[in-house]
C-alpha cells in the first residue's frame, strides 16, 4: 500500500482501456482514493464507481481554467483534501506537418499542455494546504525525439512543453514539498493506437524496441505510483522514460 | 498486499556499511520480501550486514575487480539461495582528489571498483539471467557523471561514473531481448560515511543552497529508487539513468 490514505487526481481517465484508468487502479489497489476528471462526466463517474464506491469522476475540460477549479474543488470537498495529481489528459493526432490545421493544433496542444499548467494551478494550492505533494505530468517519448511512434509534430511539441513546463514547476515548488515530475511513455497499447497504427508501422516500432514488444497501461501507471509514492522522496524534475528502450539516450 | 519483492533473490554489491546506499538497498529490499546477498571486500562485514537485515540472508567476500571473484559469488548465491533475480551493481569508490592531485593509483582503484567491477558482476549474472528470461540489473552512475562533478568525485570519478552509466545503456539494448532489464540511479549528495570528512560545512551548504529540494539525499531515498527499478513497477524501464538528485541537475 504504497498511497495509503492519499487523496489524487487523474485527468482523461473515464477509458477502461487508457493510461488514464489504469493509473486510477493502480493508485487505488495502493490505497489512494481517486478522483478522474474527464470531458466525459457520466462515463468519468461510471469509471470511478468501476474501482470501487470510495472514488468520484467529475466532468472536466482541462482546456477550461474555470472548469479545472471547479472539477478540483468537487474532488477535494469530495475528500477532505488532495495530495496528488496525475495530469494524463491528451489528444493524439497522427498527422504530417502540412496535414496539420489551426484547429487540430490548438486541440492537441491545448489538451496536453494548457491543460497541465491548467490543473497544477488548480491543484497546487491544496497541496500547499497538505504541507506537500506530488504532481505528475504524461509526456512522451515524442517530446524527447520529435516524434518517431505516433502523433504529428504538434503533439511532439505539446509533450515536449509539458516536460519543460514540469522541470520548471519542480524547480519552483521543490522547497514547499511538492515534488513534481513527468513520465514518458513509448508506444502503449491503448484505444489511442487501435485503427492508428497499421500493422507495418506497428512491427517497427516493435523491432526498434529492446525490449520487443509494446507498453501496457499498467506499466506506465507504475511509473505514476513510484513518482507519486514516497519512494520517490528526492526526486524532482525527471522526465522518467517507460518505453522499453526505444529512445535509450 | 504482497511486497514488491516476494520470494526475489537479490546481490548487491558495496554493501557492508550500515549507513551506506547498498545496505540501505538492502534493507528496503528485505522489507518487501526479497531475500539478501551483500558483497562486500571482507567476509566478516559483509555477513555483520546481512544478519543486521534479519535472519536468512548472506554476506560474501567478493573484491568486484577480480572476475573470478565475481563468478564465485554468484555461483555461491545460486547455489544456496537456487535463485537470483536482481544485481545492484552498488560497489564504487568516491575520491574528492583534484586532477593533479590524484595518481595512477588512485585512477585504478576507482575505475577498476566502479567500471569494471559492473562489468565483471554484470557478466557473472548474465547467463543466469539470459537462462530463465527474466533478470534486472541495476547500476550507480552520479550526478557527477552528468555534470562533470561539481560537488565531491574528482575528474577520475566522474568519469568512472559516465562509464557506468553508458555501460548500463548498452547493456540495456543488448540484453533487452532476453527481457533483462538495466538501468542506472544517478543520485545527487547523500549522507553517507563517503562524505565524513571530505565535505566542508561551507560546501555542504552551498551543495543544499543549489538543491531545490532543500536537503542532501538519504541512503533511504536512493534505496526507494533502487526498489522501483528492481521491481515490476518499472516492467517497461530500461536503458534510463534515472536522477535522484532533488532537484540539483534539472536537465
Amino acid at each position: 500500500m504504497m498511497l495509503a490514505g492519499k487523496c489524487a487526481v487523474v485527468t482523461g481517465g473515464a477509458s477502461p482501456r487508457g493510461i488514464g484508468w489504469a493509473i486510477a487502479m493502480t493508485f487505488a489497489e495502493h490505497g489512494a482514493r481517486v478522483a478522474i476528471l474527464d470531458l466525459r462526466g457520466p462515463e468519468a463517474a461510471e469509471s470511478a464507481a468501476a474501482i470501487g464506491p470510495m472514488h468520484r469522476g467529475f466532468a472536466c475540460d482541462v482546456r477550461d481554467p474555470e472548469a479545472c477549479r471547479t472539477a478540483t474543488a468537487q474532488a477535494a470537498a469530495a475528500f477532505g483534501g488532495l495530495d496528488i495529481l496525475v495530469a494524463n489528459a491528451g489528444v493524439s493526432e497522427p498527422r504530417k506537418l502540412l496535414d496539420i490545421t489551426q484547429e487540430g493544433y490548438d486541440r492537441v496542444v491545448d489538451t496536453s499542455l494548457r491543460g497541465a499548467l491548467n490543473m497544477a494551478q488548480a491543484v497546487v494550492p491544496y497541496l500547499l494546504d497538505r504541507g506537500g505533494g506530488s504532481i505528475v505530468a504524461i509526456g512522451s517519448v515524442s517530446g524527447e525525439r520529435g516524434g518517431g511512434v505516433m502523433g504529428g509534430a504538434h503533439y511532439s511539441a505539446a509533450k515536449g512543453g509539458v516536460h519543460s513546463l514540469v522541470k520548471a514547476m519542480a524547480r519552483e515548488f521543490a522547497a514547499e514539498g511538492i515534488r513534481i515530475n513527468a513520465v514518458a511513455p513509448g508506444l502503449i497499447e491503448t484505444d489511442l493506437i487501435a485503427g492508428r497504427l497499421d500493422a507495418e508501422r506497428r512491427a517497427a516500432v516493435i523491432a526498434a524496441t529492446p525490449m520487443g514488444r509494446i507498453g501496457t497501461p499498467a506499466e506506465v501507471a507504475g511509473a505514476c505510483l513510484f513518482l507519486t509514492s514516497d519512494l520517490a522522496a528526492y526526486v524532482h524534475g525527471v522526465t522518467l522514460d517507460v518505453n522499453g528502450g526505444l529512445h535509450i539516450h | 498486499m504482497p511486497g514488491l519483492l516476494t520470494g526475489r533473490v537479490a546481490i548487491i554489491t558495496g554493501a557492508a556499511s550500515v549507513r551506506g546506499i547498498g545496505w540501505a538497498c538492502g534493507r528496503l529490499f528485505a522489507g518487501e520480501g526479497a531475500t539478501l546477498a551483500l558483497l562486500d571486500l571482507d567476509a566478516g562485514a559483509a555477513q555483520a550486514a546481512a544478519d543486521a537485515l534479519g535472519p536468512g540472508h548472506r554476506g560474501l567476500a567478493c573484491d568486484v575487480r577480480n572476475a573470478a571473484r565475481c563468478e564465485a559469488g554468484v555461483a555461491q548465491v545460486l547455489a544456496e539461495f537456487g535463485r537470483l533475480d536482481i544485481l545492484v551493481n552498488n560497489a564504487g569508490v568516491s575520491q574528492p582528489h583534484h586532477l593533479m592531485d590524484s595518481t595512477q593509483d588512485d585512477y585504478d582503484l576507482v575505475f577498476d571498483s566502479s567500471v569494471r567491477g559492473t562489468y565483471n558482476m554484470s557478466r557473472s549474472v548474465v547467463p543466469h539471467f539470459r537462462r530463465q528470461r527474466s533478470g534486472v540489473i541495476v547500476c550507480m552512475g552520479s550526478v557527477a557523471a552528468q555534470r562533470g562533478g561539481g560537488i565531491l568525485g574528482g575528474p577520475h570519478y566522474a568519469a568512472a561514473k559516465g562509464a557506468v552509466q553508458a555501460m548500463a545503456k548498452a547493456m540495456a539494448r543488448e540484453l533487452g531481448p532476453d527481457n533483462v532489464r538495466v538501468n542506472a540511479l544517478s543520485p545527487g549528495l547523500v549522507e553517507t560515511d563517503l562524505l565524513l570528512g571530505k565535505l566542508t560545512d561551507d560546501g555542504r551548504a552551498r551543495a543544499i543552497a543549489n538543491t531545490p529540494a532543500g536537503r542532501l539525499a538519504r541512503p533511504e531515498d536512493i534505496a526507494g529508487a533502487c526498489l522501483f527499478l528492481a521491481s515490476d513497477l518499472s516492467s517497461f524501464v530500461t536503458g534510463t539513468v534515472l536522477d535522484v538528485n532533488g532537484g540539483l541537475h534539472i536537465h
